[in-house]
């Protein structure tokens, strides 16, 4: 017998199977150019920042902030399309799988994802000389919860919404905003402090600060547990609003 | 042998009617609106934070026509570039090929007196419309923001649109050789990649020999030099080549695009 | 109970799995001794609006049940709460011998529902539909194979089996849906309105389909707002209007209660006060375009008619259809 939860992910890895081609390109390649343009042609001219160089200082926050993105991305066009035009979800419904199952399929289909991306990003700049601590071998683990703390209320927000513009706002003043600002490329206290909070509030920010303390084998500047229970807040409160929206664009 | 036939064929009437249904269809609704105000922001949001972000950690730059600007100054007119490319890309891209394959726009417009071309040079002042709300709007950010004199802001404009126009007639050309929106993931791929790649966040000295040379041949680049060597105030005869690289670009797209549009849709 | 039905012949031989199929049912209907579907008051309400107001159901193992209605009559609402996706407001309503709402998943395990619109994966080839939809039911892998390949023979659709389901002609993409249904191997298959928007010749061998289904003792349940496929397909029909039952049975029972055997459709020239003229030959109902003249023996009414010096542009005479049963309750027509 085979969980529910586990057909739900294999139907995923299914279509993810007919798709992946897209993906490369945002899994693999995007986060590796970011490092080459920003992190080596920007970085020659930076000096050192935190002790290390600037290439050492982007890599945790790059690899956080790709996590982040591939959960919102993923998370956004299938998730609406899966109740409103392959009817997927409905499909579900009328079969054994419970909305847990489905959440949890799908979560973990994320991750299986992110964690792909996160190895394979920590292989390559191990190579380029960007890890400097053993503490390193935790990233994939932050890249996790930064995904869940991500992807969880998204797709709470895609079974809620009906048109998918919202996802182009979403995008632009969400997404990007907090991949540019959460502290990827640099230290959030050069923002004003009108706008620090904002940061603070980006689950994005907790998990670079995360992978950063990773790599580097420096401390985070708030205490790895708050940072940690930041991130389990968003990805709990995200589950409960997943949940609540799933059962009722599924029933009545 | 280009202006004959433009001479020869086009129509101003006709070809301002197929910017009037653009215009037209932007009453379609708010999401529309949103998207296009949305686009603007992200180059805004891309030069406060790498410019001034991480330009308070770069502190200055030597130009290569010497003299040291803060980098927020050196990436600004980048973005510009990027800006006016993406605006007109956008429009000539994504727009034009679903108006082109799925909503057979152009083939309702072709049973009428409209000519490929004139659909051609219409959809590119579309583009180019949209293209220069951006960088007008950028430019505006610019000099509010102290990286660009009002005069360099006046002589990087028209600079700007030259780069919109450019980019749009490739945009244009590309759509038509598309098959199918997966071909879009490869187009934003190279799009991301010019955008990285171009001299836009360090100078393309820095960049190692074989790549600067490849670099050299890319369209944004040329936009990107152009566009700075006007707003920093250092325009040089090299700027000319810069501009006749997007002249051709700009013919070359509008003339393959109408003759593609000929060949699919007028058969 | 009406454990009437057709399953005793239990279908052509040598279509082994279904033979087996058939063999389920019978033990569920065995060992339970109970109705499939069981409802007493069953209520569904949306807000201020009632969609199913009050409805009784029994319907036992091996019947083809069918909900007659209009568009808006509680038919779908009320299949939506058989299929245990939408919780009754109130009333009592058990399925397959247990409560929808702390068993659903089982139940469901043990349903085949195929939704008035299709949510077939455009992204999977037609035989991964169905696999993949096995597994949601726990089948093994070999299993779901197993099932997939003699679903496609069921569905003809083996020679699309590796194709996407996009290029499908409607009735095809219905068929596998109707297929995808059965991969569990049902013991009560749900059709919501299964042939709404598919053209005669793709209803026709659709009913073929569900027929050989209920020859092979499946018990169905289906909504349809289509007289001739209520009387294809259905041993027993509740015709629903407004969220309540006005009336149920057999479609010939039915026909018989409430109308006669026979009714003559007469059309006049003009548009003068001919229902009064006809008083007295049988039940008459005026329509916007033709008057319906019930009667025992139709050509004797006609016979009459002339009598009476009237002189109809057209004359038809035909037997009574579950169409005229539900004019006769409801004073208007199914499909308008």
């Amino acid at each position: 017998m085979a969980h529910p939860t586990v057909a739900v992910l294999e139907r995923h890895l299914f279509l993810y199977r007919r798709l992946w081609r897209a993906s490369v390109f945002s899994s693999f390649v995007l986060p590796v150019l970011f490092l080459v343009s920003i992190g080596m042609g920007v970085g020659g001219h930076v000096g050192r920042i935190g002790g290390v160089d600037y290439l050492a200082w982007i890599v945790p926050g790059v690899m956080a902030s790709t996590a982040f993105q591939m959960a919102i991305g993923e998370s956004t066009y299938s998730v609406l399309g899966d109740f409103k035009w392959v009817r997927g979800y409905h499909a579900m419904r009328a079969t054994p799988v419970e909305i847990r199952d489905m959440l949890a399929g799908w979560l973990l289909y994320i991750l299986l994802r992110v964690e792909i991306a996160a190895v394979v990003f920590l292989g390559v700049t191990g190579l380029f000389g960007a890890l400097r601590s053993p503490w390193a071998v935790v990233t994939p683990l932050v890249a996790a919860l930064v995904a869940v703390a991500a992807a969880a209320p998204v797709t709470a927000f895609a079974a809620s919404i009906e048109h998918d513009s919202y996802f182009a706002l979403l995008f632009r003043f969400v997404m990007i905003p907090s991949t540019l600002f959460a502290g990827v490329f640099f230290p959030v206290e050069q923002l004003p402090a009108a706008v620090r909070p904002l940061a603070y509030v980006s689950p994005l920010w907790h998990g670079v600060e995360l992978s950063r303390a990773a790599t580097l084998g420096g401390a985070p500047p708030w205490p790895a547990a708050v940072h940690v229970a930041c991130l389990v807040v968003f990805a709990v409160v995200g589950l409960v609003w997943a949940r609540a929206a799933f059962r009722t664009r599924l029933q009545d | 042998m280009v202006t004959t036939m433009l001479a020869a064929r086009v129509s101003p009437g006709r070809v301002g009617a197929v910017l009037g249904r653009n215009v037209a269809a932007l009453r379609t609704g708010p999401s529309y609106w949103l998207v296009l105000l949305s686009g603007f922001f992200e180059p805004v949001l891309y030069l406060l934070s790498i410019g001034v972000g991480v330009g308070a950690l770069v502190g200055g730059l030597e130009l290569p026509g010497g003299g040291v600007v803060d980098y927020a100054v050196f990436v600004a007119p980048a973005m510009l570039a990027v800006s006016a490319m993406s605006g007109a890309l956008s429009e000539t891209t994504f727009n034009f090929f679903f108006k082109m394959k799925y909503s057979k726009t152009f083939e309702a417009v072709l049973a009428t007196p409209v000519r490929p071309l004139e659909i051609a040079l219409g959809e590119l002042s579309w583009a180019l419309v949209r293209s220069s709300l951006y960088t007008g709007a950028f430019l505006v950010v610019m000099v509010a923001l102290g990286l660009t004199s009002p005069v360099g802001a006046l002589a990087a404009f028209p600079a700007a649109l030259l780069v919109g126009v450019a980019f749009g007639g490739v945009g244009m050309a590309i759509s038509t050789l598309m098959r199918g929106w997966q071909d879009f993931d490869l187009l934003t791929t190279g799009q991301f990649a010019l955008f990285l790649f171009s001299g836009t966040f360090s100078p393309v000295r820095d960049y190692p020999a074989v790549m600067e040379a490849v670099v050299a041949v890319t369209p944004l680049f040329h936009a990107v030099e152009l566009v700075r060597g006007l707003a920093v105030g250092q325009p040089g005869w090299g700027l000319l080549g810069h501009a006749a690289y997007l002249v051709v670009m700009a013919v070359a797209g509008l003339v393959f695009a109408a003759r593609r549009i000929q060949r699919t849709l007028c058969v | 109970m009406r454990a009437e039905g057709a399953r005793a012949g239990s279908g052509p031989g040598g279509v082994k799995p279904f033979a087996e199929l058939s063999q389920a049912s019978v033990t569920v209907a065995g060992v339970s001794e109970q109705p499939l579907i069981y409802a007493r008051g069953l209520v569904k309400r949306f807000g201020d609006f009632t969609a199913v107001d009050g409805i009784d159901l029994d319907v036992a193992a091996g019947e083809a049940f069918g909900f007659l209605g209009p568009n808006g009559a509680g038919k779908s609402s009320t299949m939506r709460m058989i299929s245990c996706v939408s919780m009754p407001t109130s009333g009592e309503l058990r399925i397959l011998g247990m409560d929808p709402v702390r068993d659903g998943s089982r139940i469901r395990g043990r349903l085949g529902v195929c939704p008035q619109l299709d949510n077939l994966d455009p992204d999977l080839s037609v035989r991964e539909n169905l696999t993949t939809y096995a597994r949601y039911f726990g089948l093994s892998r070999a299993e779901a194979r197993r099932r997939t390949e003699e679903l496609l023979d069921f569905a003809q659709l083996r020679e699309k089996a590796s194709g996407a389901v996009e290029p499908l002609s409607g009735g095809m993409k219905r068929r596998l849906t109707i297929a995808r249904a059965l991969v569990n191997d049902p013991d009560l298959v749900l059709l919501d309105e299964p042939t709404t928007g598919l053209d005669p010749q793709a209803r026709h061998l659709l009913w073929e389909r569900l027929f050989r289904l209920k020859q092979r003792g499946t018990t169905l349940v289906l909504t349809t707002h289509y007289m001739d496929e209520a009387e294809q397909l259905c041993d027993r029909l509740v015709v629903m209007d407004g969220g309540r039952i006005v009336a149920q049975g057999s479609p010939r029972s039915l026909i018989e209660t409430y109308s006669t055997p026979e009714v003559v459709e007469l059309r006049f020239p003009d548009e003068a006060d001919y229902a009064g003229k006809l008083e007295g030959i049988g039940r008459v109902d005026p329509l916007p375009d033709r008057i319906l003249l019930y009667a025992e023996d139709g050509d004797a009414a006609v016979a009459e008619v002339h009598r009476r010096g009237l002189a109809p542009s057209s004359v038809l005479v035909r037997r009574s259809s579950l169409e005229d049963v539900f004019l006769q309750l409801t004073g208007r027509t199914l499909v308008d």
